[in-house]
């Protein structure tokens, strides 16, 4: 058991992620669901109340409850990653980790401290500039997938396997938007 | 029962999307600037597998094994409405290096940052939500 806890920890490699989040797919898909995370948003917008504002928040619990226990399901899993599958932080190119270097994000600084999966100098909830990246960030997220019919999980992964067009523009767009702020904003934002 | 099997494929994604990597910013930032092919592959073998999988429900009837039909969810092509919505999505992907499910997938492995982010998306899909009407559809 313990043999096979760690041969789970090492770092999984793409082929394995790829073929399990596709088998997650089509897990659902024999359920009558369709893969999708960022539906699960309206959920939150009428908890707030926001059905009074417009009909579009009025969540069917009948209909969509299941995406509410699939995050659930979602958060769990990564809690159970995290203290029982812990192991080698991702090996990052070479070329990314000192191009961030250079504008002053360590990966080293980020794996000692055990944050390997964030730029810790950015991400900080007590900094103004931390809390706008998220809150901005957030935003650009949510209203964008909400617009577009989905993100990366209804999109790029269940539209494009079921072979629809809107998918695939939707995907190029995340690129396109994805290379402006990596290669254009990024640079200016971390210096700000 | 079914509620059981989405809470397992639930915690069987947030397992993988934490030991394939994909929460982690650097591997979104990796990917954006090509300095790496992990990302490109686990997609690209996800699409393919799912799509060989999505081919042969097909054949055998295209019935989910509740008996319903498969959940296709057929949107118009509006190129402008996809191309920009995409594009936005994008500009917050490659900023916090997380979509929607690795934001809660982050808090689960204990990174509570993330629960801004999630504050903020549900602002922005409650801006949608105000505004749609407007927007090309």
């Amino acid at each position: 058991m313990i043999a096979f806890m760690d041969f789970l920890s090492q770092p999984w490699h793409w082929s394995v992620a790829g073929l399990v989040i596709a088998l997650i797919t089509i897990g659902l898909a024999l359920a009558g669901k369709r893969f999708g995370v960022s539906s699960s948003y309206n959920a939150f917008c009428a908890a707030t109340g926001a059905w009074r504002l417009s009909d579009y928040f009025s969540f069917e619990w009948s209909k969509d409850g299941w995406r509410l226990i699939f995050v659930a399901g979602s958060i769990l899993g990564g809690a159970l990653a995290a203290v029982f599958l812990h192991g080698a932080a991702p090996d990052i190119s070479d070329k990314t980790v000192s191009h961030l270097q250079e504008l002053g994000i360590s990966y080293e600084a980020a794996k000692e401290a055990g944050q390997e999966f964030i730029p810790m100098e950015l991400f900080k909830w007590n900094t103004l500039k931390g809390v706008l990246i998220a809150i901005i960030g957030g935003m650009l997220i949510g209203f964008g997938a909400r617009w577009a019919g989905g993100c990366t999980s209804g999109h790029a992964i269940t539209g494009m396997a079921q072979l629809q067009l809107p998918s695939l523009i939707t995907v190029i767009g995340f690129f396109i938007g994805g290379l402006i702020m990596t290669h254009l904003l990024f640079p200016f934002i971390v210096n700000l | 029962m079914k509620n059981l099997v989405y809470l397992i494929l639930g915690i069987l994604f947030g397992v993988v999307m934490t030991k394939g990597e994909i929460v982690s910013w650097y591997r979104i930032h990796e990917m954006f600037r090509f300095e790496s092919f992990h990302m490109y592959g686990v997609i690209g073998v996800a699409v393919v597998v799912a799509a060989l999988g999505y081919y042969l429900i097909r054949r055998s009837g295209n019935k989910a094994l509740t008996g319903e039909e498969i959940n296709m969810r057929i949107i118009p092509l509006n190129f402008k409405r996809h191309l920009i919505a995409g594009t936005i999505f994008g500009l917050g992907w490659a900023l916090v290096g997380s979509c929607p499910g690795p934001m809660f997938i982050l808090v689960g492995n204990g990174y509570f940052y993330f629960l801004l982010v999630i504050v903020g998306a549900t602002l922005g899909t409650m801006i949608y939500g105000l505004v749609r009407t407007k927007l090309p559809h």
